[in-house]
């Protein structure tokens, strides 16, 4: 049974709760947060929102299956190391950009390992709760 | 160059199984990308061998932290020997996987499982940092033990309890000897705390961690008292996971054990080397016993691992380059012939349909081939000249004579003996006797040679090593040299 205070909120929340988790990401550069935690509150949002909708309707909003964020995630983390490996730098070497972004400051291959984790733990966290809802 | 070929044997798995993941529900896709992905970590491991003989020992800071701070990794000879066997077994396992795996546990994403596990072994072979080591470990295990209970058969879950029970307790003392390490030298860099503990003030003190590694590896390994969960639970999953444990896993244990105690507690610890020589003996001796007791294919196979892991250790018990050549010869002959013996045990249960010596038989009028197949490893395994095993019970045995250790010699070459039985009793029972029962089982072309083409190739390899010795040998006697002086490692390490 879809609850409607539950669903009503759900639709208010999930985009702020998507939108902070995206914060939290670019936050942990140089402050507490990052990708890890970002992930958690993303999955958290999609949580709330197969709880109000249901599985079928969070997989559907998801368009992916879960598992693919985390070959996606993984592959990004990878390229993410190789990339200073091309510059002739060890693996997993930072290489930043030059001049300092708008909003983003200064970035660089950490933000994009960052990305990979903030991926893996959605579709880490999502393979677990919609398998065991599915049950 | 350099360190991409050290880089190559982590990163070829890991992205085999990530590109797997992404083809979750397209099993031939999975088999082809994890059949190309072995055969690339053997590749880069044959690499890695051939640059660390050329140009000594390579080491990689990841992320460009210097040594004591980051995380190194390091590859000196033992470890790149280490890394081709993983990607000679990952290899083998694949190929039979392909003949053998019900489409049930490939669904539920067996070969990006496989890649996790070959990352954890290679990472654990290349680490030059203990805590990490500690993590790939964690890797492997993780993945062996949803290898273990994958397709959630009743004595599948049974075996994998012990198993998980017992190396999670293992995890927990390393993790405790890892916390007592940094507390004494305030560094987890191991060429680092290798340099820390010989000019440690409180020398008495390093013995704690040195028994604690001792017993979280001795677990790992299944040297004597610490053993139980290996007979029950090897026997449980299917041949080809079973093969791929029997070849990997205990010897990661056993390569930490020879990395720690000749690296970290060589000058310290003399009463741990005694110890280690006393339980080698006591792990052949009981390993064997074990096994005569045994009636089921896989599970003498089991004991004899046990068995097995006696002699590696014993070449790290007597301490001397010749000896640890011996055990390093010892492990690579060893993960051969085991993961091939699983395979035929395997091959056995294909055709006739029971791992039971009771229920087998007649296999050697029906499938000559197949038995002569048997008989190398077997043979091998007992140490009979002129194949792997001989050769590296020799290096052994003379070792031990050298430094007028008769009693160890003696119960090494009595286990021969037995191993020599067992094997025979094995011979006798399912190929030698009559068929109990009629059993035939006909394989399809293909799946033959999926099953056929590993054991045959690992029977090569045997007789290769068996009939030509000194390569190996001299590589072996190199690597020691490196593990007995490890000035080298310590200063390619730390960049000095």
């Amino acid at each position: 049974m879809i609850s409607l205070i539950l669903s009503t909120a759900t639709r208010y929340l999930l985009p702020l709760l998507l939108l902070f988790s995206v914060f939290v990401l670019l936050r942990g550069h140089n402050e507490p947060g990052g990708g890890f935690v970002g992930g958690l509150v993303a999955s958290a949002a999609l949580a709330l929102y197969s709880i109000a909708y249901g599985v079928a309707a969070a997989r559907r909003m998801l368009r992916i299956d879960p598992r693919a964020l985390i070959g996606v995630g993984l592959l990004i983390a990878i390229g993410s190391g190789l990339l200073s490996m091309a510059r002739g730098l060890p693996f997993l070497t930072g290489l930043w950009v030059e001049r300092e972004l708008p909003l983003l400051g200064k970035v660089g291959t950490p933000l994009l390992f960052d990305v990979g984790v903030f991926l893996v733990v959605i579709g880490v966290v999502l393979t677990i709760i919609f398998a065991l809802s599915e049950e | 160059m350099r360190d991409l070929l050290l880089v190559l044997p982590l990163l070829i798995p890991l992205s085999t199984a990530v590109i797997g993941l992404l083809f979750w529900s397209r099993p031939h896709l999975q088999r082809a990308l994890a059949t190309v992905g072995a055969g690339l970590l053997l590749a880069s491991g044959l690499g890695l061998l051939v640059s660390v003989r050329h140009g000594g020992i390579h080491t990689v800071q990841v992320g460009a932290w210097p040594a004591p701070f980051g995380i190194t990794l390091a590859a000196d000879l033992f470890s790149a020997i280490m890394v081709v066997l993983t990607g000679l077994i990952g290899l083998a396992a694949v190929l039979y996987s392909l003949g053998s795996m019900d489409a049930h546990r490939e669904r539920f994403g067996y070969y990006p499982l496989v890649h996790i596990l070959l990352l954890g072994v290679c990472g654990a072979f290349l680490t030059g940092d203990i805590f990490n080591l500690y993590v790939w470990f964690e890797v492997m295990l993780i993945s062996s033990f949803v290898l273990m209970a994958l397709g959630g058969e009743r004595a599948q879950l049974e075996g994998a309890i012990k198993y998980v029970t017992l190396n999670l307790m293992s995890s927990a003392l390393f993790l405790a000897a890892v916390g007592v390490l940094y507390g004494i030298a305030g560094t987890l860099n191991m060429a680092d705390l290798s340099k820390t503990l010989r000019a440690t003030p409180r020398p008495d003190l390093v013995l704690a961690p040195a028994m604690l590694l001792l017993v979280a590896f001795g677990i790992k390994a299944a040297i004597f008292p610490l053993f139980f969960w290996l007979p029950a639970s090897y026997h449980t999953p299917p041949v080809a996971v079973s093969a791929l444990f029997a070849g990997l896993l205990t010897k990661v244990g056993v390569y930490a054990m020879i990395r720690v105690f000749t690296l970290l507690f060589d000058h310290h610890a003399h009463s741990a080397h005694l110890i280690i020589l006393v339980a080698s003996g006591l792990t052949m001796v009981t390993g064997v016993l074990g096994a005569v007791a045994q009636n089921e294919l896989r599970r003498i196979l089991s004991f004899h691992i046990i068995s097995q892991i006696g002699y590696m250790i014993m070449g790290l018990g007597l301490f001397t380059p010749i000896s640890l050549a011996g055990s390093i010869f010892y492990i690579a002959h060893h993960i051969i012939v085991k993961t091939n013996l699983f395979l035929i045990s395997g091959l056995v249960f294909q055709l006739q349909g029971s791992y039971q010596l009771k229920r087998l038989g007649g296999l050697y009028r029906k499938h000559p081939g197949l038995a002569a197949l048997f008989l190398t490893p077997a043979l091998s395994l007992a140490g009979m000249p002129p194949l792997s095993g001989f050769w590296a019970k020799l290096i052994l045995v003379k070792a031990g004579l050298e430094l007028q250790q008769y009693l160890i010699v003696a119960v090494s070459l009595m286990v021969s003996l037995l191993t020599l039985f067992s094997m025979l009793k094995i011979w006798n029972e399912a190929f030698w006797k009559a068929a109990p029962a009629e059993h035939s089982a006909s394989l399809s072309r293909g799946t033959q040679l999926a099953l056929f083409l590993p054991v045959l190739g690992l029977a090569a390899i045997t007789l290769w090593i068996g009939l030509m010795p000194e390569p190996l040998f001299s590589l072996s006697e190199q690597a020691a040299q490196q593990l007995v002086d490890p000035t080298e490692y310590i200063r390619r390490t730390l960049g000095e």
